[in-house]
């Protein structure tokens, strides 16, 4: 297989037009005769809504409407939620009994900041004006906040409709666990607590819908992950079949998982957009309300026991967790849950693994899927388990871990997951080289001994992405994509893959440009548009480029292999025998010109018997299996004894994501995650107070890490191929944020461990730490 | 998400005096913005009109003082990137251009001054422990005349100052003497930037000995304060670390201090502590280098 682009370290193409601000987002789209909606939402946790008057608001100069649960009676029949796990939890995840989901309020609301209200008006100042005139009498009710103490019997319930807060209890086991815990030398048991966290994207979630009366079609511009399935959704809402919806996502400003579906206000917007057609209507978050709204990600607390034979082996594992879904769950938060089910083994050959979650629902923002979903919370436990299993068994913790890293692959794990290739060694061994290890120890050793407190952490991971086969996933696994080359050779790609800051516009470029001997430069990359796209499942999980860039792989090598049949019959020798090279069809001494050749497909002229006229390939590309990404990760940290803040003063991470298509692309996403992982680490939580009213609701209160503060980041890779697709690629996405936590968390504690500290959990805020020091070492 | 208001720009300051004078409580002047515009859009604040200082002449420069020594004053549209990079005040003040320099980012430098930050009197600004042990006083003017009032006593608590409604601050005055010996040190709250807990150390030095000391601690309580008692303790005193260390203990002990989710009460008096130590000890350092 030629690489000659594929591999590089090619700068992106998109770049140019995202850096000088001419990229078009959803609400850089113009439209003459634009209403602007905005959303009343609940100021309460839980509470019934016993009238809402909007006279007042309908009144203003400028109000085309004002908007509630009944003007949508009749008008909207549900989300569908096509990529529900299949009924009975199989593999795609939990089956849960979330109560249907109103688009508005219907007569309760069960988080603050849930939509209880539209209005559409001539302007976006007009309509904020107007919600502070609808006036709504609500009937606080008891919330449930917290997810361990709403399982509880007479807890409050977060829906008054429902009798428990379950939402769903789901189960794994595989090999003996009980024996395992009996013949153990050692149980280590770790409480763990991931608080909940906002995905942050530059660009907050916003829509335009338009209903045109004439062709009987509705246009919804979103900024989304996944315009196929937001349509699906939209269309089964509306009653309409698919063929009159369109959905297309312009740029999409990053997403983190929180865009993957359709969500209520945009629900809300293709509902109203038949009541006030043909103007179209344009919704645009404000940054609290993308704090506030869902869908925050890893809320979990659980328990992982390990059970050790001395010389470390793990010999079994068990975790039980609460997961806080918060109002209402999507799939993408059941799928988390069966992520972390999963990946309950880490990057670890253990012969028994057992694994109970119970989702919770709680009167919080939604939760759902966030970068790194489900694997991530697991690692996090894993990982801080190693530790301590070191730490008690007085083993060094990177020879732990080496012990029990799997052997030979593909490895099937205890908790279900059969992991398609690997060499940890290699990359464990590739990061102890980057960092120094023992230099990074003999420092540390040496600084402990001058007063200071200084750790050093490590985690290794294994992640599971590239979804998936479509056995395990209701709505499909699969990608479309289309490579059509013009009558002048010029080369579009068509993916249903939508990127949204991944860079995948350049990788899928450099792939379609080596099948056809192009440069990338010369492929037009379009996506994002149920109209110019057949089918697709979107962008998440870090499936893009192990499916969706095999899609186009597959469909450019379609094509190529038509121009060969064209090239062959114009040459007189069978399509086998003729060589392409760059822009030219070679057989011995003659060759044709690559332009030639399209010239010949669009005219239809001199094509061999039968062959239809045209240039143009579709694949629908079916992964043989998910992928397992894997490394290892290296962090020193140290704390300030005065105040308890921590410092990361170096990170070293060598990751595994199989063939990298583009190395600068795939160091770009490990740097990212990384750094989302550390903000997890030391910094990022959903604060809610005692009345369930959201205290971190904008970047004020809400920290995000900073270059400031953040150490340099020393990325390295090793390649392991997959056999999942063709181009030998996993995915490189979310690594970085799963790797990040627990290395980060393992070097903070371990800077303190000279104090006795055994375990601390995210995000080590300064306080928090403080407060630690003062009791072990008096004021 | 600005409610409409009526926007004006005066071109002189007399102008801008008659629109506060006619509009009172109704008017809001507007100088950087970056204190007033996000209080607008989140509808925090609603005036009817907003009185733009930006075209109003004299109030951009940093001048020295007319009566000599090393004082100097700030016009009222002095950015915080201006202060941090003149000549001016990093001669005559290190620590002014000290502070500047860590508030916010490069953004906010660029539109923010110091006269804002002042007015806006946010109890996590960095400049008032500064201002405070600076002894700077804000020149204020209304069509009724100027007066001056120290940065203590103009900032009265949470966003709260001793302005009348007709009031602006046209310069905020630096009288001198400064001394080497001076520095800055704060805890930044993670998400905002703003100080946790700010300390400001400026000393007169004689060897070891501080013949004199101003200590201003800002963001731990609702109005920034002058830690006297650390003051008392060290006047005259050798800076070893030990001694700064006892002098700061208990620097917020009787004040009430401000809790929140970010940090306790009880961890913001710490770490005042800390950082009034940190500066004291940077200063002494600072001004026997210099010496
Ligand atoms: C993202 C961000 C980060 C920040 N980080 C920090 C930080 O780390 N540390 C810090 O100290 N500050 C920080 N700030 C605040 C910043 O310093 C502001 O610039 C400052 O508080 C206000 O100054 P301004 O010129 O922008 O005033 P404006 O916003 O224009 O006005 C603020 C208030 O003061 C009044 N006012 C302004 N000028 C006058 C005058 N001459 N006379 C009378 N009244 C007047 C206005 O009416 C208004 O009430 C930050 C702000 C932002 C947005």
């Amino acid at each position: 297989m030629v690489r000659k682009h594929a591999g590089q370290p090619l700068r992106r193409l998109e770049d140019p037009r995202l850096l000088t601000g001419a990229a078009r987002y959803v609400d850089d789209l113009r439209f003459a005769d634009l209403l602007h909606v905005d959303f009343l939402r609940s100021p309460h946790a839980h509470a019934l809504i016993k009238s809402i008057d909007a006279a007042a608001a309908r009144a203003l100069p400028g109000v085309a409407g004002v908007f509630t649960h009944e003007d949508l009676r009749g008008r909207w029949g549900g989300f569908p939620v096509p990529g529900a796990p299949p009924a009975g939890g199989g593999d795609g995840g939990p089956a849960a009994k979330d109560p249907p989901r109103p688009p508005l309020a219907d007569g309760e609301v069960c988080y603050a900041g849930q939509p209880v209200a539209a209005v559409a008006a001539e302007s976006s100042e007009v309509a904020r004006d107007a919600l502070e005139l609808i006036d709504v009498r609500y009937e606080p009710l008891p919330a449930a906040l917290d997810a361990a103490a709403a399982l509880e019997a007479g807890a409050p319930r977060a829906h008054a409709s429902l009798p428990d807060n379950v939402a769903f209890r789901w189960e794994r086991k595989g090999g003996d666990t009980e024996e395992a815990f009996r013949k153990a030398d050692r149980v280590v048991r770790v409480e763990i607590r991931t608080e909940r966290v906002v995905p942050c994207p530059l660009e907050p979630r916003g829509a335009v819908a338009r209903w045109l009366p004439g062709e009987d079609e509705l246009t919804v511009w979103t900024s989304t992950q996944s315009p196929h399935l937001v349509r699906a959704q939209l269309a089964h809402g509306l009653g309409l079949p698919e063929s009159r919806v369109r959905v297309a996502a312009p740029e999409v400003g990053g997403a983190f998982g929180s865009k993957l579906g359709a969500c209520a206000e945009e629900a809300v917007l293709a509902v109203l957009a038949r009541l006030l057609a043909p103007r179209p209507l344009k919704w645009i978050e404000a940054r609290r309300e993308s704090m506030a709204s869902p869908p925050h990600g890893r809320g979990q607390r659980g328990a992982l026991e390990l059970a050790l034979r001395s010389d470390g082996k793990v010999l079994g594992v068990r975790y039980e967790a609460v997961l806080d879904l918060g109002a209402w769950s999507g799939p993408s938060a059941h799928l988390a849950a069966a992520l972390a089910g999963s990946m309950a083994c880490g990057a670890y050959a253990v012969p028994a693994a057992s694994v109970a979650v119970a989702g919770v629902l709680t009167n919080k923002a939604p939760a759902g899927g966030c970068r790194g979903a489900g694997r991530a919370e697991m690692a996090y436990a894993i990982e801080r388990a190693m530790d301590l299993a070191a730490a008690e068994l007085e083993l060094d913790p990177v020879e732990v871990r080496r012990a029990n890293f799997p052997r030979s692959f593909p490895h099937g794990t205890a908790a279900g997951a059969v992991y398609d290739s690997g060499d940890y060694a290699k990359t464990l061994d590739r990061v102890l080289e980057l960092c120094d290890m023992p230099r990074l120890r003999a420092e540390r050793d040496a600084r402990r001994r001058r007063g200071e407190l200084v750790g050093i952490g490590l985690a290794t991971y294994v992640d599971l992405c590239g979804p998936g086969p479509s056995r395990a996933l209701a709505a499909g696994g699969w990608e479309a994509a289309a490579v059509r080359v013009g009558p002048a050779g010029a080369v579009d790609v068509f993916t249903g893959a939508c990127p949204h800051g991944q860079g995948q516009e350049t990788a899928f470029a450099q792939l379609a440009a080596d099948r056809l001997g192009v440069s990338p430069e010369d492929v037009r990359v379009h996506r994002g548009d149920t109209a110019l796209v057949a089918g697709g499942g979107g962008t998440f999980g870090s499936r893009g480029t192990a499916v969706g860039g095999s899609a186009v792989h597959e469909a450019a090598r379609r094509v190529e292999a038509k121009m060969r049949r064209i090239a062959g019959a114009a040459l007189g020798v069978p399509a086998e025998y003729v060589e392409h090279a760059g822009r030219r069809f070679v057989a011995g001494a003659r060759s044709i010109a690559y332009e030639e050749v399209c010239h010949r497909a669009h005219r239809g002229v001199e094509l061999p018997e039968g062959l239809e006229p045209g240039l143009e390939a579709a694949c629908a590309f079916e992964p043989r299996s998910f992928t397992f990404p894997f490394g290892a990760h290296v962090c020193l940290a140290s704390v300030d004894r005065e105040t308890g803040e921590p410092r990361l003063e170096g990170y070293w991470a060598a990751d595994d994501c199989g063939r990298a298509v583009n190395p600068l692309l795939a160091e770009g996403q490990a740097h990212g995650g990384i750094v989302q992982g550390i903000g997890q680490a030391l910094l990022e939580r959903a604060a809610y107070d005692e009345a369930g009213q959201l205290l971190t609701g904008g970047f004020l209160d809400y920290a995000l890490p900073r270059a400031r503060g953040l150490p340099w980041l020393r990325c390295d890779r090793t390649e392991t191929p997959t056999g999942a697709n063709p181009l030998g690629a996993k995915g490189a996405g979310e690594a970085g944020a799963i790797a990040a936590t627990p290395a980060v968390v393992n070097a903070v504690v371990d800077a303190l461990s000279i104090l006795g500290v055994r375990h601390l959990d995210p995000p080590l805020l300064p306080e928090r730490i403080w407060r630690v020091l003062r009791e072990r070492s008096g004021p | 998400m600005i409610p409409a208001l009526e926007y004006r720009t005066p071109e002189s300051l007399e102008e801008a005096l008659d629109l506060l004078e006619r509009h009172g409580e109704e008017a809001k002047v507007l100088a950087g913005g970056h204190g007033l515009i996000p209080a607008l859009k989140l509808r925090l604040a609603a005036p009817r009109v907003l009185v733009d200082l930006r075209r109003v002449p004299g109030l951009s420069s940093i001048e020295p003082l007319p009566e000599g020594g090393d004082g100097f004053v700030v016009g009222a549209l002095v950015t915080h990137r201006e202060i941090e990079v003149s000549p001016l005040v990093r001669a005559r003040c290190p620590l002014l251009a000290e502070v500047a320099g860590a508030i916010g980012d490069a953004q906010v430098r660029n539109f923010g001054t110091l006269a804002g930050s002042l007015c806006h009197a946010d109890p996590a600004a960095d400049y008032p422990a500064v201002l405070l042990a600076l002894d700077a006083e804000a020149v204020v003017a209304s069509r009724r005349g100027e007066r001056r009032v120290s940065a203590g006593e103009l900032v009265q608590g949470v966003f709260e100052t001793a302005l009348e409604p007709d009031e602006i601050v046209r310069s905020v005055r630096f009288p001198g003497p400064h001394f080497a010996a001076a520095a800055y040190s704060k805890a930044r709250q993670a998400a905002s930037g703003f100080a946790l807990a700010g300390a400001a150390a400026h000393l007169k030095l004689d060897g070891r000995r501080a013949t004199d000391i101003a200590v201003g601690i800002t963001g731990v309580a609702a109005r920034p304060f002058r830690a006297a008692g650390v003051e008392d303790a060290l006047r005259g005193q050798e800076l070893s670390p030990e001694a700064v260390e006892a002098a700061v203990r208990g620097l917020a002990a009787g004040r009430e201090l401000t809790s929140d989710i970010h940090a306790s009460a009880e961890y913001r008096a710490r770490l005042a502590e800390v950082h009034a130590k940190r500066a004291i000890l940077r200063a002494a350092e600072r001004g026997s280098a210099g010496a």
